[in-house]
């Protein structure tokens, strides 16, 4: 069984260190956009005009394949986890923003009225009352950031083994051992799907209040699809 | 040098222009990719997801199937086909088509099931059957999210067909992979740049089916 998830030496890695590898740089760009996303989206809600030409740049940003923009960035930061990380936060803007929008947007007007003649300040209603109703609309948005960018790691490889996982990928077309590939694949989609349920977990914690219905579901994935 | 005067370099060598490699050429095999993959994923998502959405049914397995879609890597599972079916587009077909089908499918799905219930209802009394509410009432009315599903898939693709260059197929990902191979940024940032203009183009090729084809009632509301 062992020998199953054997790697060859030159990877450096077992394969349980390259899925921790794997894990940390797809979820640490996902973490930093979701950080830029909050703030712009609130701006974006504040300012109304300032959300279309958001919209389009990150629209305009996420069309840049990632490969490219792998290789532009190899100028600047070099051959190293950076490259791969700032692209995959950029791309997960696309997701975040509209989705934090959109949530936000959804809080009916009379819950903040309510906030305010509580005495509620600007601040404390936007955290207690605006980010805890909005949450599943984020966490939506941050399934779908988070295993898109689980499967774009991979594409790293091809600038200095930076892919993680994906490294398997050229090891096993160089080495010809499927077998690698196989692990690299499956290994991706597995941990993709483990990151979108422990995200619906985390869900399901921050708002006991929700229905665990299904009907929601397809409804906040469509709304995130199609952006 | 910034990637400014990269672009420029690149796009304003006659070299580029012709041939073979030339971006035309280039141009015109990515174009084929996308449209080859868009039809396939389309084919399939569309039937599934109108039927579907139509009676309310399958949902849940919808979700499932779309994130299972998503989780699949689609370069690792280009370099998977590779090694299983050898040299051909199909392994490089497949992974564009899976990773187009998810989204067409839920939006398609979704898109029908938020039609509001009383037009449909008001076709079936008038004795309309049921394909004939769900091409003359449902379909009309879920057009414009449906042609956004359509848009995100197509998207997707065009910037995800670079891959094939990996296995030595054309398209504008070409000038990205042998630019890395030759460190030639100018070709990399030009092959970026191509991309990135041919994915505006499908947002606007998009925007326009949706003004031919969107009735100006369900435009309106």
């Amino acid at each position: 069984m062992s020998e199953l998830f054997d790697l060859p030496s030159d990877l450096q890695h077992s394969y349980f260190g390259l899925v921790m590898l794997h894990l940390r740089e797809a979820l640490l760009p996902v973490l930093f956009g979701l950080l830029v996303a909050l703030p712009l989206a609130q701006l974006c809600v504040r300012l109304r005009w300032l959300y279309p030409p958001v919209l389009w740049v990150t629209t305009v940003l996420y069309a840049i394949p990632s490969l490219a923009f792998f290789v532009i960035l190899i100028d600047y930061t070099g051959l190293s986890e950076l490259t791969v990380m700032i692209p995959l936060a950029i791309y997960s803007l696309v997701v975040l923003v509209p989705a934090i929008v959109d949530g936000v947007r959804s809080v009916p007007q009379e819950t903040l009225a309510a906030a305010t003649a509580m005495g509620f300040g600007p601040v404390r209603r936007y955290v207690q009352v605006q980010l805890p109703i909005a949450a599943p609309a984020i966490i939506a948005g941050l399934r779908v950031a988070s295993v898109s960018s689980v499967s774009l790691v991979s594409v790293g490889m091809l600038i200095g083994n930076q892919g993680a996982l994906g490294n398997l990928l050229n090891s096993g077309m160089i080495y010809n051992q499927p077998r690698l590939i196989w692990l690299s694949v499956v290994g991706t989609a597995v941990l993709a799907v483990l990151v979108d349920a422990a995200l619906i977990g985390v869900r399901i914690l921050l708002t006991p209040w929700m229905p665990r219905g299904a009907r929601k579901n397809t409804r906040t994935l469509a709304k995130a699809a199609a952006r | 040098m910034n990637v400014l005067n990269y672009i420029d370099a690149f796009f304003s060598d006659s070299a580029h222009w012709q041939g073979y490699d030339g971006i035309p050429t280039r141009v015109a095999e990515h174009i084929q990719y996308t449209l080859e993959a868009l039809a396939i994923a389309a084919a399939v998502g569309l039937p599934v997801g109108l039927l579907t959405g139509h009676t309310g049914r399958g949902g849940n397995t919808l979700a499932l199937i779309a994130t299972a879609g998503r989780a699949l890597p689609s370069f690792g599972l280009m370099v998977l086909m590779f090694v299983l079916l050898g040299l051909g587009l199909a392994p490089v077909m497949i992974p564009l088509v899976v990773l187009a089908i998810p989204p067409i499918l839920v939006t398609t799905y979704e898109a029908m099931r938020s039609v509001a219930p009383a037009p449909v209802d008001a076709a079936r009394g008038m004795g309309m059957a049921e394909t004939e509410i769900l091409f003359r009432v449902e379909l009309p009315v879920a057009l414009p999210l449906i042609l956004s599903g359509l848009r995100s898939a197509a998207i997707q693709i065009v910037s995800t067909a670079t891959i094939a260059a990996y296995v030595s197929f054309g398209g504008l990902g070409r000038y990205i992979v042998d630019g890395l191979y030759q460190r030639d940024y100018e070709k990399v940032v030009g092959g970026a740049t191509l991309v990135a203009a041919l994915a505006l183009v499908t947002l606007g090729v998009f925007w326009a089916a949706g003004r031919l084809s969107v009735s100006r009632g369900v435009r309106r509301a």
